[in-house]
């Protein structure tokens, strides 16, 4: 089993989401599965649950997926996306406390090592600590 | 006196109805400590509520709650949907084999509980909360006066004035410390639209 753990970033603008996105796929590689979305269900600054939770299933992988936010706003509804997704899944997705650009890379390094849901996102909350 | 679905379905619309109407204002507020765009948020979710109306006041109350709630968390694009939702999911979670007005307070209650759980905040912290804990307390204290309407009208309007001087520690509005001082709570003030048009409603009805 060489799964490794996903990366969802979400941000309250498309472009910051994608332009993380994209930093980390050309610092980590393609072999971490990465989604990003931003912006609310207008298409205007904001969060999306639906695009969050279609997000999530998009970096899915057995061992999980930790997700980088921006803003309160964005923490909350990937919060409620989480919730909202199948029993078992629910567990086995995290919300970093962490810088999301910088979370997001670090979180995909400590992934593409193969290492557990737990210490990415322990390795993406050391950003925080202090 | 029972929701009847008449009642019911009014309830929803001249809600949803008023807090479209208070849009622009909740987003002046929100310009002044939060980031802008409560009221253009909230008149998303609304319409998306009100486009659906037919189809939620068809539903058992329970789940016509539940399907407010999900409309809301999907819809509205920030904090506030979640918050509100939550409200509205855990409300209809409580409803089920509880009667109104009877047990009003406890599935109120259930929903001010989800919003606190979610917002991970209590009172005081110059959020929406500041309105719906004095509510839920009046809805406990008051249940089955003939005066209750006003009472809860009269609650939600003192208690969005005591969030002026509140400092925000929860929220976008935190950021800003002690500047966050001297203006209403965005949030504070739509859960009191939303509650003052739930007044308006029954008190037109009885």
């Amino acid at each position: 089993m060489n799964d490794t753990v996903g990366i969802v970033i979400v941000s309250h603008s498309k472009d910051i989401a994608k332009g993380t996105a994209d930093m980390v796929r050309q610092m980590v590689g393609s072999e971490v599965k990465v989604a990003f979305c931003g912006g609310n269900p207008d298409g205007g600054l904001g969060t999306n649950v639906s695009l969050i939770i279609d997000a999530i299933n998009d970096a899915w992988s057995t061992k999980g997926v930790a997700i980088l936010v921006d803003l309160g706003g964005a923490e909350t509804n990937s919060e409620m996306a989480v919730e909202m997704l199948e029993p078992e899944r629910r567990k086995m997705v995290v919300v970093c406390n962490a810088p999301i650009v910088e979370g997001a890379v670090m979180a995909a390094t400590e992934a593409a090592g193969g290492s557990s849901l737990e210490q990415v996102r322990a390795v993406a909350e050391e950003l925080t600590a202090g | 006196m029972t929701l009847q679905s008449e009642t019911f379905k009014s309830l929803v619309k001249v809600a949803a109805e008023q807090v479209i109407a208070s849009a622009p204002e909740l987003t002046a507020l929100d310009q002044a400590i939060g980031d802008g765009d409560h009221g253009t948020n909230m008149k998303r979710g609304f319409e998306a509520v009100l486009n659906k109306l037919d189809a939620i006041t068809s539903q058992p109350l329970d789940q016509a709650f539940k399907t407010i709630g999900k409309t809301l968390v999907m819809t509205v694009g920030g904090a506030s949907g979640p918050l509100y939702g939550s409200f509205f999911l855990a409300a209809g979670e409580a409803l089920a084999g509880k009667k109104l007005p009877e047990d009003l307070a406890e599935v109120f209650g259930s929903g001010v509980n989800a919003v606190s759980a979610r917002g991970r905040s209590h009172a005081g912290e110059k959020t929406m909360l500041d309105v719906l804990v004095p509510v839920l307390e009046t809805l406990k204290a008051d249940a089955g006066r003939d005066d209750l309407i006003e009472r809860v009208r009269t609650t939600a309007s003192e208690a969005v004035a005591r969030t002026v001087p509140m400092q925000a520690t929860k929220g976008r509005a935190s950021f800003l410390g002690a500047r966050s001082v001297g203006h209403v709570d965005p949030g504070a003030k739509s859960s009191c639209v939303l509650l003052h048009a739930v007044c308006s409603t029954l008190e037109a009805r009885q």
